[in-house]
């Protein structure tokens, strides 16, 4: 584990972030950092704010009130187009595919490669895309089929693929291994090392501390929309973590925040 | 969606495959395509049994044709439109009311400015109708885009609207005669293109199909991918050039009536000679601008950022925004160029009549979403081509004429087109079934 040095400037920094919808409210001032090189888990029951607190970052929603600086400076970010501008990439719990076109369409879904003339080129894209499918999955072949077709460890590496292709520099992982067996759940654990050694910061989402605890650096945990607490994995037992989520319980290990009972 | 989740790895290798399915993935022929071909067909051939011989003629095959251009044309831009999962049904009284408008600038307004009969009529005339097309198309499509009013809504709203509107322009009157350049857009013996030129076009088509044949087929190769077996390419290369000339040969071989041919020796001075004189219609233009539009179309949507959002959009739209695209835009770009569409449309059609009326088009939008949902477009969005809406358009009127031909009543020929469509739909859904 590289333990991040507290001077540097914060990959990114969401600080008293709130959003309701419809008088209820999903996430309420909460606050959450990543540096660069850094896993942060976001944890906390269904429903807790995490997912919506993403989307924020994501550009998928749009905050009512806090400020989310990229680097130390104060970003825009108003719609996915503007979070991917910052080197903001989602691999989304619904993975969010086109099902109806094949894995290379999707791979480039809003940043299609074009020929001279303007038109899609779509060798390029596919030669690309058999290049990054073939680190992740060397087995997968079907390139011509619509992504409906594959099964939900391919569709899953599509939506990985997706999010690495364009050199992120800050990656949100919604339960990234929600549709996967133990072996591609292993493999997400190793992708997770390795961009994490080239100095990418990840968001990594899940209700399951399990499947997270030993990845994470920090984690960071939501209740009500509100965040409990955040603390380094080191100072922390699962049972604390557990604690955190269930009862809202802030261990002397962690940072409390607004949530903390 | 999800039924077809977990079997992806295990499908059987080509090896492992029946001869028809190896020779279908060889060929990469639509199955679905073909048989809507065999469906067309079995109809004309059908008709033709039916009637003693009546359908499959010269004559009959190329009004046939010319008669399936106006919703031809409309229906190149409806598969857009359903495949984002919307619904367009104003376009048979927009294409009506733009028909009215475009009457009217060529039958009155632009003789004034610039004299009876000046070859630049039927442009500005169609120019204006287009520009006229876009922006109530626009309208329609800001109105569903950007202020989230279901299409299905502001569709039907626009279908009573421009229908009104277009009794508004002459308050109810017919405006004729139209431009003589003008008409020449809804065929006739005058607006085809004659057999030479017939001859020349199609050939021209066949050495596009080689030419993107072995385009594709070398960029297959640049990159290292698997290409079709060659005997797959040459079949696909004779199918679509046959075809192609099959098309010409059928136009060439349907001549100018009598009538005609001696007004024309009489204007230009030709002796007819003893036995008569034979000239050929050719293609007609109508046909030509609906083929130009499927083209078009096609490489629109095949090629373009905008046609792979289109698909992307139907597929999930969801997941398109996420993706960042700009889903809102798009939608109002299709509604755009369906506006475009319903204006050649209305020029077409009110040039084959050579009048505008106002009631040009009623009913065209169900005979228009009818082609595309034949040829394939699914209604739950997603998936549709441009060629199957064509097809699809022909074998509706294929099936009307037929039954023309037979003197069915006109009760009875709506009874049996709408059996049609649901049983065309009814095994579609069989066959998606089936292809998972």
């Amino acid at each position: 584990m590289n333990a991040h040095v507290k001077d540097q400037t914060p990959l990114v920094e969401m600080e008293e972030i709130s959003i309701s919808f419809g008088g209820v409210h999903a996430v309420e001032r909460a606050s959450v950092d990543l540096y660069p090189g850094e896993v942060v888990a976001l944890l906390g029951h269904n429903g807790a704010g995490k997912s919506t607190l993403i989307k924020i970052l994501s550009g998928a929603y749009r905050r009512d009130s806090g400020v989310i600086r990229i680097r130390g400076e104060e970003a825009a970010i108003h719609n996915p187009r503007d979070a991917k501008a910052y080197g903001i990439e989602t691999i989304y719990q619904t993975l969010a595919l086109a099902d109806n076109v094949d894995a290379a369409a999707n791979l480039y879904l809003g940043r299609e490669l074009l020929t001279p003339w303007g038109t899609l080129d779509d060798g390029a894209m596919e030669a690309k895309a058999r290049e990054v499918m073939g680190r992740l999955n060397p087995r997968f072949q079907r390139f011509k089929d619509p992504v409906k077709a594959l099964s939900g460890g391919q569709r899953q590496s599509v939506a990985i693929a997706r999010a690495i292709l364009f050199n992120a520099r800050i990656l949100i992982m919604d339960e990234p291994t929600a549709a996967l067996g133990p072996q591609e759940t292993a493999q997400v654990g190793e992708l997770i090392k390795q961009l994490k050694s080239e100095g990418i910061g990840v968001f990594l989402i899940s209700h399951d501390i399990h499947d997270v605890f030993h990845l994470a650096d920090r984690v960071t945990v939501m209740k009500n929309g509100q965040v409990v607490g955040t603390g380094r994995v080191e100072n922390l037992t699962k049972d604390e973590v557990l604690g955190m989520i269930i009862l809202g319980k802030c261990p002397p290990g962690a940072t409390p925040g607004p949530g903390a009972a | 969606m999800d039924q077809a989740e977990g079997r992806g790895a295990d499908r059987p290798s080509a090896s492992r495959l029946s001869p028809a399915a190896r020779f279908f993935k060889a060929t990469e022929i639509d199955t679905r395509f073909l048989g809507m071909i065999a469906a067309l067909l079995i109809i004309w051939i059908g008709f033709d049994l039916l009637s003693g011989g009546r359908f499959l003629t010269a004559r009959n095959l190329w009004n046939l044709s010319v008669q399936s251009a106006s919703v031809a044309i409309l229906a190149t831009g409806m598969v857009l439109v359903i495949v984002t999962r919307n619904i367009d049904l104003s376009v048979g009284s927009l294409h009506g009311f733009l028909a009215m408008v475009m009457g009217v600038a060529q039958a009155r307004y632009l003789p004034e400015i610039l004299g009876f009969g000046h070859p630049a009529i039927w442009l500005l005339t169609l120019m204006a109708g287009v520009l006229l097309g876009a922006l109530v198309g626009g309208l329609q499509g800001f109105l569903i885009a950007y202020l989230s009013i279901p299409a299905f809504i502001v569709t039907l709203g626009g279908l009573l609207v421009w229908r009104g509107a277009a009794w508004w322009v002459t308050s109810g009157q017919t405006v004729s005669p139209l431009d003589s350049r003008f008409i020449l857009m809804g065929g006739g013996p005058r607006g085809a293109i004659g057999d030479t030129a017939s001859w020349v076009l199609a050939l021209l088509a066949c050495a596009a199909i080689l030419l993107l044949q072995a385009g594709s087929r070398r960029r297959r190769r640049r990159f290292g991918f698997p290409t079709r077996p060659v005997w797959a390419e040459a079949l696909m290369a004779a199918l679509g050039c046959g075809a192609i000339l099959g098309a010409a040969a059928v136009a060439n071989a349907y001549y100018w009536p009598a009538g005609t041919v001696r007004q024309w020796a009489a204007a230009n001075n030709v002796t007819i000679p003893e036995g008569g004189l034979q000239i050929s219609h050719g293609i007609a233009i109508p046909v030509l601008i609906a083929l130009a539009a499927g083209v078009i179309m096609t490489f629109v949507a095949r090629r373009t950022r905008f046609g792979r959002y289109v698909y992307a959009i139907g597929g999930n739209p969801e997941a398109a925004e996420l993706a960042g695209v700009n889903t809102r835009w798009v939608t109002m770009k299709i509604f755009i160029i369906m506006g475009v569409l319903c204006a050649i449309a209305g020029a077409v059609a009110s040039a084959r009549l050579q009048s505008a009326t106002n009631s040009q088009g009623t009913l065209d939008e169900l005979l228009t979403i009818a082609a595309a949902v034949i040829g394939g477009t699914s209604l739950a969005g997603g998936a549709g081509t441009i060629a199957g809406a064509l097809l699809g358009a022909l074998l509706m009127q294929s099936l009307s004429s037929g039954m023309i031909l037979l003197g069915l009543d006109a009760p009875l020929q709506n009874v049996v087109v709408g059996l049609v469509l649901v049983a065309a739909v009814w095994l579609d859904t069989l066959y998606k079934r089936r292809a998972g």
